[in-house]
């Protein structure tokens, strides 16, 4: 498994967004989906995550005025769940479940473990911009524990030395 | 007992339709389009299935509540938001048979008579929502969903929506608000989501394993599906099984078999060199069980003469090197992030829940915190929260409290005096972990 790596479009070049054809062509898909344009926010503020990395003030400008909601309330959807990026993330996100059965199985000494090796602590990106380490809550594969979410993907059954070697393997490559 | 929901597992390319059909796949929907929308609805509301999702509500007769001629459409939503801990059936359903799903989607659809499906799955579920949506293609392209599905006069469509990371939108109201596109904030009931649910219309929300349980309903008949497990928790049931086993994962097997035999016969027991300290039931929301409830049933009714709950299915097992003041910490810390913020018994008692745990394993404890955490308990549940949330954060610490009296007097007696708070200036302005103010 190779994890695609973020590519996180810079806060200047996202001051004002405007959907390029592609864009316009995949929104209007996700509209037909739903009887009302609203219904469309989560798959549309997906689909900008995708595209830009993150979503920037300027997205949700743009997202608001495509489906005819407020930027108010766009923000507030998108600050309520945990996973849209309000500032742009690093190439690779580690996700690490700090929840019950990933705690006691190995979780805890895996956080300790990649605080000290890559020296950030949690929500802080290491200065290459190449990681950065997330606390999240149950990711729901708690029969393998521990796991860590590496930006789309899941890791499983993880040990100090397999989660090392996956590190490595992400650094070394520029492109993942 | 032979596998229904997990025939699938380790069968080779088990995932594509041409596998699915040569194992007999769709003669469910098939034998269903054959019969009145309301008596396939009897058929599985004589099976007495129960929900799978935690609740254990008659799945028959959730679809009976749709009203039957409401003007307009009316609609089915697959709930695969899947977050409680311990949890983890559901993306083991989709990962070796989605089509299995999709059957149990078009069945329950037409018994409503719905002519529209959402997929509600959690957004960190990338992988399986891709799964599932080459499965509906593929469904598609092959005239089982669509314009006629299997070539009679009914019309579905299904779609996949993602979440984006709440635990909230697990609950069938919550997950309701997620998909109009708003917070995932749930709503009073009634009126119940069969009468208004999402746009405002009929809906009704099932779980992937209970839709999952429907195809074979169909083919082989609520009898048979009623003769597995005992009366009223009846089928096959997923149990997850994680933490101090050996063996951990999840197993199919005929629902109420006892918790011993999960864990000692099917996980192969405790790692070793250890006890068993403790276990959750039906996912971290349960009242906790001690080793002396090991030959209580694994089913709705039994669980409940327990005074825990089924749940899930989600059995967390924990051993002797587990410190149960760590463990209700932890779970604190899991809800407090969770809790969506409408109601104050909720979202303060948590947090305050949290702080208290994490003020005790600091070492600075006082004698009076149990009792304090068990007055938060009580005020968050009992019906003084909108959703269960209050709840489920309330049983499983208030239960912690009061069966291990002595691991927080342990803690507590060996406390020293909290040394004076230093009050921030702007207590609000600081960065908090996660993705925001970084």
């Amino acid at each position: 498994m190779t994890t695609a790596a973020i590519h996180a479009v810079p806060a200047e070049q996202l001051a004002t967004v405007t959907f390029d054809a592609t864009m316009e062509e995949r929104i209007g898909e996700l509209l037909t989906h739903y009887p009302t344009k609203r219904a469309a926010l989560l798959p549309v503020l997906w689909l900008c995550q995708q595209r830009y990395g993150w979503i920037a003030p300027g997205v949700i400008e743009a997202v608001a005025a495509r489906l005819g909601e407020s930027p108010a309330f766009v923000q507030g959807v998108v600050t309520f769940y945990t996973m849209f990026y309000t500032s742009p993330p690093a190439r690779y996100v580690l996700q690490v479940c700090e929840t019950l059965s990933c705690a006691v199985c190995g979780g805890r000494e895996l956080v300790e473990h990649l605080k000290a090796k890559l020296g950030i602590g949690f929500g802080e990106k290491t200065p290459d911009g190449t990681f950065q380490l997330v606390g999240v809550q149950c990711l729901g594969a708690c029969g393998s524990a521990p796991v860590v979410q590496i930006n789309d993907d899941y890791y499983e059954h993880l040990t100090i030395e397999k989660l090392d070697a996956v590190l490595d393997e992400l650094a070394k490559g520029k492109e993942g | 007992m032979e596998p229904i929901l997990l025939r699938a597992r380790g069968v080779p390319n088990s995932r594509s339709l041409e596998t699915y059909l040569s194992a007999g796949g769709y003669e469910g929907l098939k034998k269903a389009l054959s019969m009145d929308p309301d008596a396939v609805t009897k058929e599985v509301l004589d099976s007495e299935l129960r929900g799978r999702g935690g609740a254990g509500f008659p799945t028959g007769r959730k679809w009976t509540f749709v009203p039957r001629d409401h003007p307009g459409p009316k609609y089915l939503i697959c709930n695969a938001d899947e977050s409680e801990p311990g949890t983890f059936k559901d993306r083991e359903i989709i990962e070796y048979d989605p089509h299995l799903v999709l059957e149990g989607i078009a069945i329950a659809s037409y018994a409503i008579r719905a002519n529209t499906a959402y997929i509600y799955i959690r957004g960190e579920f990338v992988r399986w929502a891709g799964i599932l949506e080459q499965a509906i293609a593929e469904a598609r392209a092959h005239g089982i969903l669509g314009r006629q599905v299997m070539g009679s006069d009914y019309h579905l469509d299904v779609w996949v929506h993602r979440g984006a990371g709440a635990y909230i939108c697990g609950e069938e109201t919550s997950l309701i608000e997620s998909l109009e596109g708003k917070r995932g904030f749930p709503r009073l009931k009634p009126p119940f989501p069969a009468v208004v649910g999402v746009f405002g219309k009929p809906t009704v929300v099932n779980n992937v394993e209970t839709l999952a349980c429907v195809p074979s309903i169909l083919t082989r008949g609520a009898g048979w599906f009623a003769s597995i497990g005992r009366p009223r928790n009846t089928g096959p049931k997923l149990y997850c099984v994680s933490g101090h086993v050996r063996r951990p994962g999840v197993y199919e097997l005929p629902m109420g078999v006892t918790f011993r035999e999960i864990i000692e016969e099917h996980c192969g027991g405790i790692r070793d060199g250890h006890r068993l300290k403790a276990f959750f039931p039906g996912g971290s929301s349960a009242p906790v069980m001690t080793p002396d409830q090991l030959d209580v049933k694994a089913d709705f009714d039994a669980c409940a003469e327990a005074g825990s709950m089924l749940g899930s299915g989600g059995v967390i097992v924990l051993d002797d090197t587990v410190d149960m003041v760590e463990a209700a910490a932890n779970l604190a810390h899991f809800y407090a992030h969770e809790s969506c913020g409408q109601c104050t018994p909720c979202r303060e008692g948590s947090d305050w829940a949290k702080d208290i745990l994490d003020r005790i394993l600091a070492g600075h404890g006082s004698p009076e915190d149990p009792q304090t955490l068990l007055r938060i308990c009580t005020y968050a549940s009992q019906g003084m929260t909108i959703c269960p949330l209050g709840d489920a954060f309330a049983l499983p610490i208030s239960s912690i409290v009061k069966k291990f009296p002595g691991e927080f007097e342990r803690h507590i007696a060996a406390a020293t005096p909290r040394p004076p708070k230093k009050l921030p200036v702007l207590p609000w302005a600081g960065p908090r972990p996660g993705f925001d103010g970084q």
